[in-house]
């Protein structure tokens, strides 16, 4: 055994910036693990990545990667995603962030990503609340839920987000759990090398925050659930894919092929450019 | 008109949305977000069939956020950006102006001012949003905004607004009142060596050395996304490396002092003003806009009845150009300012002219000051 | 058991076990107990020590027993445990 030595995934990160904020037993950490493993096996150009993300634990996911990255205010990361992808599509632009900025005070701009179908490619960190506020009630959160602002039980349906991911037109969804770090790593491998608008949930432990009120009191025992209730069911229908104490269902659910929105866009300027003479 | 090229020159009939968006192309825009608003559509309208033509991006984004969070992301990934509102979606806009404006954007934000509060009068004109131009964002910070009073200025301030923004990196406002952006008038477009074109500092050292927010003369050299310099950008408050320093007074100063200071220490350059026979006169008019040109018409009339009357017309607010008011106060002995709002320039007005009083014109709703209700006060007061 | 699998590979003698080098970085441990729990073989146990940020890291039981199957080094939420497989003394020569 060698104790003191260079991880070998250490060149994606930022060294100055770690170790990161997160707490212990949360899974950002993994899904940051995961991907840039994924980034690794791809061997793709950090020259040419972007990683935006925006508020909450997770956000902090871009200031962590060593490539270019932007930390935008709360529930905009794909919208400014839209734009920089659309200025430069030779970039490989990534938005990690969590469900709270991604489906409340983002949602409409993820609606409207996927519909578009703009080539960025969504990590959602899901972990039931707003962890970085001190755990409140979000989209996500499942009913009967206690947090910080349901002491008496969580009465708001939570959002599906796969469903949500597909109706609107995503052309890659998929869930999985921090759990299950190779097919998350895969999972992630292959939507970065699709063209489209791609998605893809992770259900991570917030044990510290979220799952503490909610009889799992460290991240081993979110882990656990995970373990225990994950069914891999690809390609099942996405509106079926519950979250639920007893069942977690994980897997790939939409992989098609689609036009990106810059593609078209670009391929409309040179249509309009040809018809014109004299220029 | 014509649909071919970049530049027009020429002369041309055309109304102030148009020549806005006229002006951006010609100064380099390249990539454009916005949301239909009245009064601003035409621009949006304007240019997304103008941008395309010249293998430039347009597009209508879900809302006003996502259309200037995707003008931040188009200006970090190394295009000139614009976006085009009015009051409702200027008030959407502001939280990320002030991110334009902690990540040192380029950017310019097109606001045409309509009556409000809320929606309010969406085809009226008005000077409402001056003060949400200033202090809309929250925290400190300065900004720049330019006022045109003609459809020509339409399009010269924006290209100087592109330059502006560029320069300082920092988010740059066209505040124009639905009347200046509705009127058609003639406007020239000069030939391309007329024209200034300037664009953002880039750095000159190796992606090792470079620290995405050192500043060069208070304005730090602008890496971009995919140029290899592997940088991160922030709203929280982030020292030179742009890593998050967010429990650092000293940090926090430092940065936000250096946003205020590279605008407050080149006022002199950014702030432009029309003077009009203000050597020998007693009682001036403060105007900006659409209102400006009623002024000047009673100025004109005052003086050919005898009474010693000028005008100072703002054409930059913000900054607002304290000195030059500070100037007319020390000879004039009265300051009357038309507002097509409930008095909010007049305040910085009345700050800077100390002892000397101003009047304030109020006016709301569907037109704006006629000359003979500015040339009354004028007689009034003189 | 089936009955194929009874039968020893005709080139056991030849085939050689990998032999795994965990590298556990400790000060960079949390603590969570991901890679003690996950471990498939059972390799890690949490250490008495107690590491710069004042958790106790995990140790090596039994390196011989770890078949490199990486679960650790993807799990680890600090980047604070990776796998590799050791290089005998020929290969690390070349």
């Amino acid at each position: 055994m060698v104790q003191e030595t260079v991880h070998p995934l250490s060149k994606y990160l930022r060294e100055a910036m770690i170790p990161h904020i997160w707490c212990t037993g949360c899974g950002n950490g993994v899904i940051l693990n995961c991907f840039v493993q994924a980034v690794d096996e791809l061997e793709m150009d950090l020259d040419k990545l972007v990683v935006v993300s925006g508020i909450g634990c997770i956000g902090r996911a871009a200031g962590y990667t060593n490539a270019d990255s932007f930390h935008t205010t709360h529930g905009r990361s794909l919208a400014f995603a839209t734009g920089a992808k659309l200025a430069n599509p030779e970039l490989n632009v990534v938005v990690i962030s969590g469900d709270g900025d991604l489906f409340a005070i983002g949602g409409n701009h993820f609606i409207h990503a996927a519909r578009r179908n703009i080539g960025v490619k969504v990590i959602c960190a899901n972990n039931f609340n707003y962890g970085m506020t001190g755990g409140q009630q979000g989209p996500t959160t499942p009913l009967e839920a206690s947090t910080t602002t349901t002491p008496y039980g969580n009465i708001e349906h939570p959002f599906n987000l796969v469903h949500l991911a597909a109706a609107s037109g995503a052309t890659y969804v998929a869930r999985w759990t921090t759990l299950h770090v190779r097919r998350l790593t895969q999972s992630i491998k292959r939507m970065l090398q699709k063209e489209g608008f791609c998605f893809i949930e992770v259900i991570s432990p917030c044990p510290e925050i979220f799952g503490r009120r909610n009889k799992m009191r460290t991240g081993l025992e979110m882990m656990d659930w995970f373990k225990r209730a994950s069914v891999v069911e690809n390609f099942s229908d996405p509106s079926k894919a519950e979250i639920s104490t007893e069942k977690l269902i994980v897997g790939e659910f939409v992989n098609t092929e689609k036009v990106s929105y810059e593609k078209f866009l670009h391929e409309k300027i040179s249509q309009i450019n040809e018809k014109r003479v004299g220029w | 008109m014509s649909k071919k090229g970049v530049l027009l020159t020429g002369a041309h009939f055309m109304n102030g949305d148009i020549a806005c968006a006229e002006g951006a192309i010609v100064a380099g825009c390249r990539f454009f977000a916005g949301y239909p608003i009245t009064p601003a559509t035409e621009i949006a309208e304007h240019l997304s069939e103008r941008m395309p033509e010249i293998g430039r991006i347009y597009i209508q984004m879900e809302d006003e956020i996502a259309s200037i969070a995707a003008v931040i992301g188009a200006s970090y990934a190394g295009l000139k950006a614009m976006t085009a509102t009015s009051g409702p979606g200027f008030s959407l806009m502001q939280e990320n102006i002030g991110l334009a404006i902690m990540t040192e954007t380029p950017c310019v934000i097109v606001d045409i001012m309509r009556g409000g509060p809320s929606t309010g009068q969406p085809t009226m004109p008005g000077q409402q949003d001056v003060m949400q131009a200033r202090w809309g964002s929250h925290g400190d910070y300065e900004i720049i905004a330019l006022a045109p009073s003609s459809v020509q200025e339409m399009f010269d301030l924006t290209i100087d607004a592109f330059n502006l923004a560029e320069t300082y990196r920092v988010p740059t406002l066209l505040l124009a009142d639905e009347i200046v952006a509705h009127m058609w008038e003639k406007i020239v477009i000069p030939t391309a060596e007329k024209i200034r074109i300037v664009n953002r500092k880039k750095p000159n050292v190796s992606p090792e050395e470079y620290l995405p927010f050192m500043p060069d003369d208070l304005v730090p050299p602008m890496a971009c996304f995919g140029e290899g310099y592997r940088f991160h950008a922030t709203g929280l408050t982030h020292d030179e490396h742009g890593y998050p320093k967010t429990s650092s007074s000293e940090v926090q100063e430092r940065l936000v002092k250096r946003l205020c200071e590279k605008i407050r220490r080149n006022e002199d350059k950014i702030m432009r003003v029309e003077e009009v026979m203000l050597d020998d006169a007693d009682v001036v008019v403060v105007a900006y806009g659409i209102v400006a040109r009623a002024a000047l018409s009673a100025v004109r009339k005052a003086r050919e009845m005898g009474i010693k009357a000028g005008l100072l017309r703002l054409i930059t607010l913000w900054p607002f150009p304290q000195n030059h008011v500070a100037k007319i106060a020390g000879s004039a002995k009265r300051i009357i300012v038309p507002e097509m709002n409930c008095g909010q320039l007049v305040r910085e007005v009345e700050r800077a002219a100390k002892e000397t009083s101003v009047v304030f014109l109020s006016k709301l709703g569907e037109e704006p000051h006629t000359p003979m209700e500015i040339l009354e006060a004028i007689r009034r007061n003189s | 058991m089936p009955e194929r699998m009874r039968h020893v590979p005709l080139d056991m003698e030849k085939a050689k076990r990998p032999e795994a080098e965990i590298h556990i970085i400790k000060d960079q441990c949390k603590g969570c107990g991901f890679c003690i729990k996950f471990c498939p073989q059972k390799v890690l146990e949490e250490s008495q020590e107690i590491n710069a940020r004042g958790v106790h890291p995990p140790k090596i039981v039994d390196e011989s027993k770890c078949v490199i199957c990486g679960f650790c080094t993807a799990v680890c939420p600090d980047f604070a445990i990776f796998v590799v497989e050791k290089l005998s003394k020929e290969e690390i020569k070349k």
